[in-house]
């Protein structure tokens, strides 16, 4: 982070900075960990022998609500990239800041909805649809919690004045991944609750 | 990178001693440290190979248990594959790849350290487990259900979830490294296809580890919540399926194949061009067969699952399309005989290795694509003859072009040359030694002997033919014995290597033996295939090639090191045994886990 100011300004052979081109390798790979959590959930979640089953147990309209702040936080991230783009750093960090919160808001209701599902008997041990339902969603929130943290660390810095109009790498890289997450989200969501 | 004009500043010396090693953000010192682990593991794994050899050398031999052989057994395979046969490629690659290439580090130098220490933490998690209750003992492709509580009690299946858990983001993290590397550090006028060969193999291996290790992880997450959280997803009488492990496993399991064969392809590669005196034959189809492979690598997992039922028009499918693989590997060999025909061949130590690779893989390959046959597979599958097979591959193959490269790059990174006599004593009894060990195999497995058994009955007829596998295995122990001998006196009398002791191609061979930490005082400027070849050798009507006179160099991607990376990997380390034994202990370890990454980006590197 700290040598930011002298590598951007290296030349690469693809012409893309190095941080930028791994984060996109590596959200390929991450692509490949979602599709098979995916694959595993799709294959399963009507073969378990005992109840709870999908249909009559998801609330569809509380992750609906969700589904619709995750996507508002990627339209906040975007502003704020935007806004630092256009040298703003006061719009930096505060659209930062509500993109976290979003997140967090995020979070708060998938853990709502699995305090509701356990109450109805669900949990990763109950049935096949428990345990595929909680891994990949979970390894979801996960990866959304990862994001939270990590645009916190960006808030930080960008309070400090770390980021400026030329030189903003880390939050475009922020960016990408909260966009990715926000992505295998919506993928997730037809799958998992309208489908 | 840059070339403009500039001074040299030369980077201070960097911390000594045991400090440097764990510190050490250069790609040759990480290499060397992923060399010598592997190569560490390799000797286990190897005495692990005898132990095995003598327990089935005589019919109804009781030097092991059953649940004991099961466990060397296990953990044989999984040693040979994780901890020795990848990261010594990777080790391979690390070392050479930026030399290769013309830059002065790997693009992410700490993570490429991190790299390598989830590795040692993965090792040392999954080798751990013979202190705390028992190794794993279900295989090293860990199929579930027999890998669920139910049937291995003992918390062996969860060091080995565990254990490849860390070295596997160890290796995504390090391929994902040599992507960008290689895609993005190139010195001027190298152009993809100007690359040497081996930088090619490693660049579509790392394609296949980005994307066929998830699969893996996928599976290992599946199988630890099953162990330790009551899931079901492997339990049968619960709904769920015996075969969604296997399928997962070998989405991964034949990838991981080419990612354990391509880089071999490419030292082979180098190899026999260097030692034939000649530019390699089909630089071109040699390039495209190796994307070729790594594609078809993606769509043929199920071939090793054709004898748990699937339908006759799957396993047609995946019939045909395993076979099609020989295509572009025969395409590989072809290349390389006719880059040897006409060649003024030096016959020296790796020619020799790779000349045995080309023989040993052909039979491995062979027996590979009557594996293939269906027929075949329902027959054979589960014996000695599948054993056979993926030595001569692996062995053959991977082990044979791994000691040509030793004999090739050793006196580049230890700047010794080693003894050509030891060498060919090494080279003959392994390769005599390689086919009495595993030739037999193939007959044992005709004439029926399964696998992963400990022991079989005199009447059966097989003690002729396996005790003359284990007099195969002793041998080569005594050729590895050979090299060890042979590179421990290297480095006291050996002949100073100089820095192009083979005559050469590529870059590595312009710089002194070993390099300097920076590589390259002045990067290269590269206008052919075989950049060194033409410098010292210029093509009749040629003008010499241009070099750039001063290069920027402000030595900021040679900093004296990092303690961050180590950090990390021992968080995930202590976190992984919390996993296994106590929740609590998980808290300690995600908060090295975070002072680490607090640190790392702290850090002015």
């Amino acid at each position: 982070m700290s040598q930011e100011s002298t590598a951007s300004l290296e030349i690469t052979s693809m012409g893309v900075d190095n941080r930028k081109l791994g984060v996109w390798v590596w959200l390929g790979s991450e692509a490949v960990f979602f599709s098979a959590l995916i694959i595993v959930y799709i294959v399963m979640r009507n073969n378990s022998v005992s109840g709870p089953f999908p249909r009559g147990t998801l609330n569809v309209s509380l992750t609906a609500i969700n589904t619709f702040i995750l996507i508002c936080s990627s339209l906040t991230m975007v502003t704020a990239l935007s806004a630092i783009q256009s040298g703003s750093q006061r719009g930096l960090w505060r659209w930062l800041v509500v993109t976290m919160a979003l997140g967090l808001a995020f979070l708060t209701g998938q853990a709502i909805e699995f305090t509701s599902l356990a109450h109805q008997g669900l949990s990763l041990s109950s049935n096949l649809f428990g345990g595929t339902f909680f891994t990949l969603t979970g390894f979801h929130g996960a990866h959304v919690l990862i994001g939270v943290i990590w645009i916190g660390f960006v808030v930080a810095r960008a309070l400090r004045g770390g980021y400026t109009q030329s030189n903003h790498l880390m939050v475009e890289l922020a960016g990408l991944y909260w966009h990715f997450v926000d992505l295998v989200w919506i993928i997730i969501f037809t799958i998992v609750y309208l489908i | 990178m840059t070339t403009s004009q500039g001074t040299i500043a030369f980077p201070q010396p960097s911390p000594t001693g045991i400090v440097r090693w764990l510190t050490t953000t250069n790609h040759k010192d990480i290499g060397i440290l992923y060399m010598t682990t592997a190569f560490f593991f390799f000797l286990i794994g190897g005495i692990e190979a005898l132990t095995m050899r003598l327990q089935l050398g005589a019919p109804e031999n009781n030097l092991l248990t059953a649940q004991a052989y099961n466990q060397v057994f296990t953990m044989h395979g999984t040693t040979m594959i994780f901890l020795f046969a990848m990261p010594l490629l990777v080790g391979f690659g690390n070392y050479l790849v930026p030399l290769m290439i013309g830059a002065r580090d790997m693009a992410f130098p700490r993570l490429n350290a991190l790299s390598y220490w989830l590795l040692l933490a993965g090792g040392l998690v999954l080798y751990s487990s013979f202190a705390l209750g028992g190794a794993p003992a279900a295989g090293w492709f860990a199929y579930a259900p027999l890998t669920t509580s139910q049937y291995s009690p003992t918390h062996g299946m969860d060091f080995w979830a565990l254990g490849i858990l860390l070295a596997g983001i160890g290796s995504t993290v390090g391929a994902i490294n040599f992507i960008v590397t290689i895609l993005n550090m190139r010195a001027p006028g190298m152009r993809l296809l100007r690359m040497p060969q081996f930088v090619w193999q490693m660049l579509v291996t790392a394609f296949l580890m980005v994307f066929a290790i998830p699969s893996l992880t996928v599976d290992a997450i599946l199988l630890f919540l099953q162990r330790n959280f009551g899931a079901v997803f492997f339990s049968a009488t619960q709904g769920g399926s015996v075969l969604l492990w296997q399928h997962l496993f070998w989405f991964f399991g034949h990838p991981e194949v080419y990612i354990l064969i391509l880089p071999a392809f490419g030292i082979i590669s180098e190899i026999v061009p260097a030692f034939s005196k000649k530019p390699i034959f089909g630089y071109a189809a040699l390039v495209y067969a190796g994307i070729a492979i790594g594609f078809l690598g993606f769509t043929v997992w199920a071939h090793h699952m054709f004898a748990v039922g699937m339908s006759p028009l799957a396993d047609a499918v995946f019939s045909l399309d395993s076979m099609i693989i020989a295509v572009p590997t025969s395409i590989k060999i072809f290349n390389w005989i006719a880059t040897l025909w006409g060649g003024k061949l030096n016959l020296k130590a790796p020619l020799l290795f790779a000349a045995g690779f080309i023989a040993l893989f052909i039979i491995g390959g062979f027996s590979g694509i009557s594996l293939a046959t269906v027929p075949i597979d329902f027959q054979v599958e589960d014996t000695f003859f599948v054993v056979g097979h993926f030595h001569y591959v692996l062995f053959g193959g991977t082990v044979f072009a791994l000691f040509g490269g030793f004999y090739y790059w050793l006196p580049k990174i230890t700047g010794r040359l080693l003894s050509e006599k030891l060498a060919r004593w090494h080279f003959g009894l392994m390769f005599v030694g390689m086919n009495l060990t595993y030739f037999p195999m193939y007959i044992l497995g005709l004439s029926g002997m399964p696998r992963r058994v400990f022991t079989y009955s005199m009447a059966q007829g097989w003690g002729t033919l396996n005790l003359i596998s284990t007099i195969g295995a002793f041998t080569i122990a005594t050729s590895v014995l050979i090299f060890l001998i042979n590179f421990f006196t290297s480095q006291r009398k050996g002949e100073k290597a100089g820095n192009d002791p083979w005559d050469g191609q590529s870059l590595e061979w312009t710089v002194s033996s070993p390099p300097p930490a920076y590589n390259f005082a002045h990067i290269p400027v590269v206008s052919s295939r075989r950049p060194f070849w033409d410098q010292k050798y210029p093509p009749a009507g040629s003008q010499p090639a241009a070099r750039v006179e001063v290069e920027k160099f402000s030595g900021e991607r040679l900093s004296e090191g990092s303690f961050w990376p180590i950090i990390v990997a021992l968080g995930l380390f202590i976190a992984a045994f919390g996993m296994i034994f106590s929740f609590w202990v998980v808290i300690p370890g995600v908060a090295v886990v975070f002072y680490g990454i607090i640190g790392w980006f702290r850090e002015h590197f």
